[in-house]
């Protein structure tokens, strides 16, 4: 028997998922995978009008029809939401938006459920659409919400009376006004970026059941089961402990699902039909545009420069497309100001962004948390600014990098450890971009090759007082279970909190049983899986969960071996000595307690836990927005390469490169299947992504043929290489990854096209039409 | 539309080698009918509307989108789901090459690849992809599922 | 009243049911592939109460080279026209149609005679001047495609679309076929070309410009007419399309018309000196 443990690290290890038998035999159940026989069947009545006064809701017709058992309306519904408690569960008086839920029909089938809808008379008195945030700004736009202030909401949210404007953050750091008159270079431009949708290949579902002691018992598809539990008690008025949620597989979020949305229907049908199980599931058409969606952007970018190219000052005006409901997007607005520009250091920033109300679907978080779109814009102004100065746009980043020392938008004093390196990223970016080569080549007559680069940094802004926690269960045989209440979304975080947990246990990862369903009361609160804090809170959880589990083992084992504890370790399922490890006592002796030779037992079942919680978080002051917003910064440079026809504006994107500061990997191939999809998901957003509006507010392609994701064979080659400098509260330096892929990638597509055809390009998506369009105006339309 | 309950007929299918007898409405998609009929959840419901791929299943060797066919158009036919792979080369091959993360369209990937694997004796990478096009996973590059297929490939060929 | 499957074995058959269940005041429609039956039914677009599965009619399976035609029958799938490759410029189309899984089922009479406008297949039939084989109550009828397709398949009540030939000698042909897309390589047309040499003269169809696919006769008129300057042909051949071009969320009009531009001139550059 082996005594010291092998010098094998988990550390970097590509292990393979642990759920990976069952993902790729169809097994893995996801929610609406529980068919539920027994549930009834719940189809929503949606708003045909983005925004109009109700005058009339007839369901007597409805309600007669054979098999249906209740129709719920919205009247007398508390109010609910997120950060502002500003949506009515069913739209009562007014809709907002088009596809707005107004009722419920909860039926023995869904073709009878369907029938039934149809029979809803509803009668509405149009009202003027406000279908931009640029126009929702403007003084003769209808107010969507008529009492703002009366909202009840959450800590620093600052809406303005009178407007549609339900958050408005600032930044103030330094003297913007002193420095842009200087007389440096400026440039200023205007970015649009669309409204668009995370597109999960699963779309949402939610089950709910009301036992007879009141227990609500939900099983949804989301990325904050917790939040939904919270929810759903704070709102309904449900007693916290008796709101059960459960969560299986996920079939992909992206923040789409860390809103609660089904759940709040499917427990009023419940509710309405006596607490029988309920389900209610989305089709695509839906899910892409009733349920929330991903935000939409106007910036105004004014940036300033010194003529050697040192930037003094930015001056960011960020409105946020944030639709008919508030839900996250007060916090999206507030995180796009708190890395409003890029990871640059600038001494005076001046940044308004403001979350308004339109006529449009509603925002959850998108992948990137509002960074993808502020960096489009940003990046693409430093690029233009670069060009005003006749200076190669890489070494322009390169010598305004911020570093340890220098401080944020939000006045955080960075140290090395808070964030990554970035110039160490844009280095090694212009190696692997051949950038000494050229930024430009031309193939024949029409067809150029074009280079296009940005720099990103993310932080997190998910506000204080938020925890992880782990429980760890030991099996006879001295295995582990493993509960946290992250959920597998299909980031792999799970796999890696069992290597994590073999680390510090010196194990086999193959002998951690990770629960992968969560359910609220008996795993762990996880605040949310979003923010690519997954690793860092949960990671540290398990760390502390370890250290709590050593100590037990400790203390069991020094009984057994009659020794001090402070002289045994733990390695390879045994706790021994160890100046002499051939004393030892196996885990499967003592994890159950343990048995003297005489019969007396000690102990029993070994239940070790742990908890996180990020710490030193603070709020923004509301006038200068300085705070201390999140642990740490991840930073990353892309690159884009394209070949380009300059007569037809079409292209293709060859190569997708990123270089991102990960701190360290934890599982290597894990790692960049996530960096390369959150690249594939910028490529498709960039390039394609974006939800068409008439003029009534109405979506125009809600399917996927009409609404296109990036398809196999539409894709680049990708490089993806990663720096490590640690962040020192994480688990083994590591940082967040999730996201990093995505966030300057738009405005790499955007700066190596706008190159190619020397034209400024300024909004998304970057079809070949918009760049024909964007290029005529330039041109006047020679 | 909505469907009355008195029209119901009986369908002999045959999946996984297995010979079932349901009675369905005959408006009956196939993808539902072995969802919630044979309790087969592997294929999935992305889009109802054949654009995603995720109810890809092997009719008579070729991948189908379950979504897109009636159960009855089945029968007597022999087909294939994912539940029916036993431990294939591809299923282990995605496994080691991470071409999967969450999974949803995991089932769908592999109905195709696999059926590619039985019609195509040396696919290049065009015809690769030709046929997986018909599939959108939203969280991988494709990277990892391309190298899969070609070391599906590989291997077989030796 | 419920939705009901029938099977037809022969064309009499399916017609009598056909008009069995128009009697009833049901709504009939008969059933290839069926995916777009399927679709539009699901949301409320396509009022059929009554599917006749038309696949087992041995007319419509019909797919083989004859002494003076391509012979193709209204069931075959696009992935067989690919398989089989009689009509290369035929395949060219197909295989841009949907995706290879759909195009397992798509057939090539679902596909001309369906509701959603673009019925790419259609194109090289209009460049063919192919004949159609229809079979309605009274008989059948063989018809020049010219005079019952006019942006749709004019059917009859009932009547079925049963083949269609194409006169080998057209099978050999310069082609060329360019399916645009508003991005990338996925996704419905932004416009479809499709252009074949025949008897010197440049011949051009065209989907997705307008709600419906056409043969362009009026630009191939003034394409060929080699007197004018290239540059001249195709601004003329803009001024002379059908109403109305498309405005919608794959592009604008306007847009639509700088493609196709682009197009004319590599159909000219791909055709004209072969």
């Amino acid at each position: 028997m082996k005594m010291r443990r092998e010098t094998v690290t988990y550390i970097g290890k590509s292990v393979f998922r642990k759920e990976s038998l069952e993902k790729v035999t169809g097994k893995a159940k996801y929610t609406a995978d529980y068919l539920a026989s027994d549930a009834l069947h719940v189809e929503m009545v949606k708003s045909s009008y983005a925004h109009a006064t109700i005058r009339s809701i007839e369901i007597a017709e409805a309600k007669k029809t054979e098999g249906v058992r209740a129709i719920i309306l919205g009247d007398n519904l508390p109010l609910i939401g997120e950060e502002v408690i500003d949506r009515p569960p069913l739209a009562v008086n007014k809709v907002r938006y088009y596809g707005e839920v107004i009722a419920l029909v909860v039926a023995d089938t869904i073709p009878i459920a369907k029938k039934a809808a149809k029979l809803i008379h509803i009668e509405y008195e149009p009202l003027t659409v406000v279908n931009s945030p640029l126009q929702a700004l403007e003084k003769d736009a209808p107010r969507l919400h008529d009492n703002l202030l009366d909202y009840k909401k959450d800590e620093g949210i600052y809406p303005v009376e009178g407007t549609n404007i339900i958050n408005h953050t600032k930044i103030r750091k330094g003297d913007v006004q002193a420095e842009m008159k200087e007389g440096e270079v400026m440039v200023e431009s205007h970015f649009s970026i669309p409204i668009s949708d995370h597109s999960s290949m699963e779309t949402r579902a939610a089950l709910c059941e009301i036992g007879e002691s009141g227990i609500v018992r939900i099983v949804t598809s989301s990325q904050a089961p917790y939040m939904v539990k919270k929810i759903i008690s704070r709102d309904f008025k449900v007693e916290t402990g008796k709101v059960v949620v459960e969560t299986p597989f996920v079939g992909g979020g992206y923040g789409g699902k860390a809103s609660v949305h089904l759940e709040i229907f499917a427990y009023l049908a419940s509710k309405a039909v006596g607490g029988r199980k309920v389900r209610v599931f989305n089709t695509r058409e839906e899910d892409l545009t009733v349920s929330p969606v991903h935000v939409g952007l106007e910036a105004t970018v004014q940036l300033a420069c010194t003529a050697e190219g040192k930037l003094t000052a930015a001056k960011l005006k960020y409105v946020f497309d944030g639709g008919a409901y508030a839900d996250k997007s007060p916090h999206l607005s507030t995180a796009g100001a708190v890395d409003c520009t890029g990871p640059y250091k600038i001494d005076h920033v001046w940044c308004d962004a403001l979350c308004v109300y339109t006529n449009h679907p509603y925002a959850s978080p998108f992948r990137g948390f509002s960074h993808g779109e502020v960096h489009f814009a940003f990046e693409r102004a430093m690029d233009i600014l670069a060009k005003k100065i006749d200076m190669d746009p890489l070494y322009f980043r390169k010598i305004n990098v911020i570093h340890p020392g220098d401080t944020t938008p939000t006045q955080v004093v960075l140290t090395s450890s808070k964030i990554g390196d970035v110039e160490k990223c844009i280095d090694r970016l212009r190696e692997l971009m051949e950038w000494e080569n050229g930024q430009l080549e031309a193939i024949s007559q029409n067809r150029v090759r074009v280079k296009g680069i940005s720099c990103s940094w993310k932080n997190s802004t998910i506000g204080p007082a938020v925890s992880s926690g782990v429980v760890l269960t030991f099996n006879s045989d001295g295995s582990i279970n493993l509960m946290s209440g992250l959920v597998e979304i299909g980031t792999g975080t799970k796999t890696v909190l069992a290597q994590i947990l073999a680390e510090q246990m010196k194990m086999s990862v193959n002998r951690i049983h990770v629960r992968m369903a969560v359910d609220t009361q008996t795993v762990p609160e996880h605040w949310k899986t979003v923010a690519s804090r997954g690793t860092l809170m949960a990671g540290r959880a398990v760390m502390a969960a370890a250290d709590d589990a050593i100590r037990k083992l400790k203390k069991m084992g020094a009984i057994v071996l009659r020794v001090s504890e402070d002289d045994l370790d733990v390695a390879n399922e045994t706790v021994f000595l160890r100046d002499n490890p051939k004393q030892f006592v196996p885990f499967k002796d003592i994890v159950y307690g343990y048995t003297y030779p005489n019969g007396n037992s000690i102990g029993g079942q070994i239940i070790a836990n742990g908890s996180y919680t990020l710490t030193g978080l603070t709020n923004l002051d509301p006038e200068t927005g300085a705070g201390n917003p999140g642990p740490e910064w991840a930073v990353a440079a892309h690159g884009i390469e394209i070949e380009m026809d300059r007569k037809t504006f079409r292209y293709k994107i060859l190569k997708a490169i990123t270089v991102v500061d990960l701190g360290e990997v934890l599982n290597y191939k894990a790692a960049l299947g996530q960096i390369k999809g959150a690249m594939s998901m910028g490529i498709a957003w960039a390039g394609r992504e974006a939800f068409y509006f008439d003029e009534n507010g109405r979506v125009l392609n809600p399917q996927l043929r009409t609404y296109r994701p990036l398809r196999f064979g539409e894709h680049p080659q990708y490089e993806v290489d990663i720096i490590k400098t640690p962040h020192l509260e994480a688990p083994f330096g590591a940082r967040g990854a999730g996201e990093h892929g995505l966030v300057g990638i738009p405005a790499a597509l955007g700066n190596a096209l706008s190159h190619a055809i020397n034209t400024e390009l300024k909004s998304l998506p970057l079809t070949p039409e918009a760049i024909w369009r964007q290029w005529k105006e330039a041109h006047n339309g020679i | 539309m909505a469907e009355s309950r008195q029209n119901l007929v009986i369908v002999k299918l045959r999946i996984n080698e297995e010979n079932h007898s349901v009675v369905i409405p005959p408006s009956k998609t196939l993808l539902a009918t072995l969802r919630e009929d044979l309790y087969l959840t592997g294929a999935k419901p992305g889009c109802f509307n054949g654009d995603c791929g995720a109810c890809t299943i092997i009719m008579e060797g070729m991948p189908m989108k379950s979504c897109l066919m009636l159960a009855v158009e089945a029968q007597g036919k022999e087909v294939i789901t994912i539940e029916g792979l036993n431990n294939s080369p591809l299923q282990q091959i995605f496994i080691e090459e991470f071409a999967f993360q969450c999974g949803y369209c995991t089932p769908g990937f592999i109905m195709n690849g696999h059926a590619l694997l039985l019609n195509e004796a040396k696919p290049n990478k065009e015809k690769i992809k030709e046929w997986l096009e018909s599939n959108i996973c939203r969280c991988t590059s494709y990277e990892e599922i391309e190298k899969a297929i070609l070391k599906a490939i590989a291997n077989r060929n030796g | 009243m419920a939705f009901e499957y029938k099977q037809a074995s022969t064309m009499e058959q399916a017609m009598q049911i056909y008009a069995e269940t128009k009697s009833q005041n049901r709504h009939p429609a008969y059933y290839a592939g069926g995916t777009e039956i399927i679709t539009l039914r699901r949301i409320n677009q396509l009022n059929v109460d009554v599917t006749i599965d038309i696949n087992k009619i041995a007319a419509c399976n019909v797919h083989q080279m004859e002494e003076e035609y391509l012979v193709i029958g209204s069931c075959i799938t696009l992935t067989d026209v690919e398989e089989s490759n009689y009509f290369p410029l035929l395949t060219m189309v197909c295989k841009e149609i949907a995706d290879r899984t759909a195009r397992n089922k798509i057939t090539v009479g679902g596909n001309i005679c369906g509701e959603i406008f673009y019925r790419e297949a259609v194109l090289p039939f209009l460049l063919t001047d192919s004949v159609l084989v229809l079979a309605n109550e009274t008989g059948i009828r063989t018809e020049f495609i010219h005079h019952v397709f006019e942006g749709k398949l004019l059917l009859q009540t009932g009547e079925l679309l049963v083949q269609a030939f194409i006169e080998k000698r057209y099978l050999t042909q310069e082609y060329i076929a360019i399916k645009v897309r508003q991005q990338w390589e996925t996704g419905y047309p932004l416009i479809t070309v499709a252009a074949l040499k025949m008897d010197g003269q440049i011949r051009v169809a065209i989907s997705g410009l307008c709600p419906f696919p056409f043969r362009a006769f009026e630009v191939e008129r003034i394409i060929n007419n080699q007197s004018m300057s290239r540059e001249e042909r195709i601004d003329l051949a803009l001024a002379h399309l059908p109403s109305p071009i498309l405005n919608d969320v794959e592009g604008s009009n306007e847009y639509r018309l700088f493609v196709l531009s682009d197009l004319l001139e590599k159909i000219i550059d791909r055709l004209e000196g072969v």
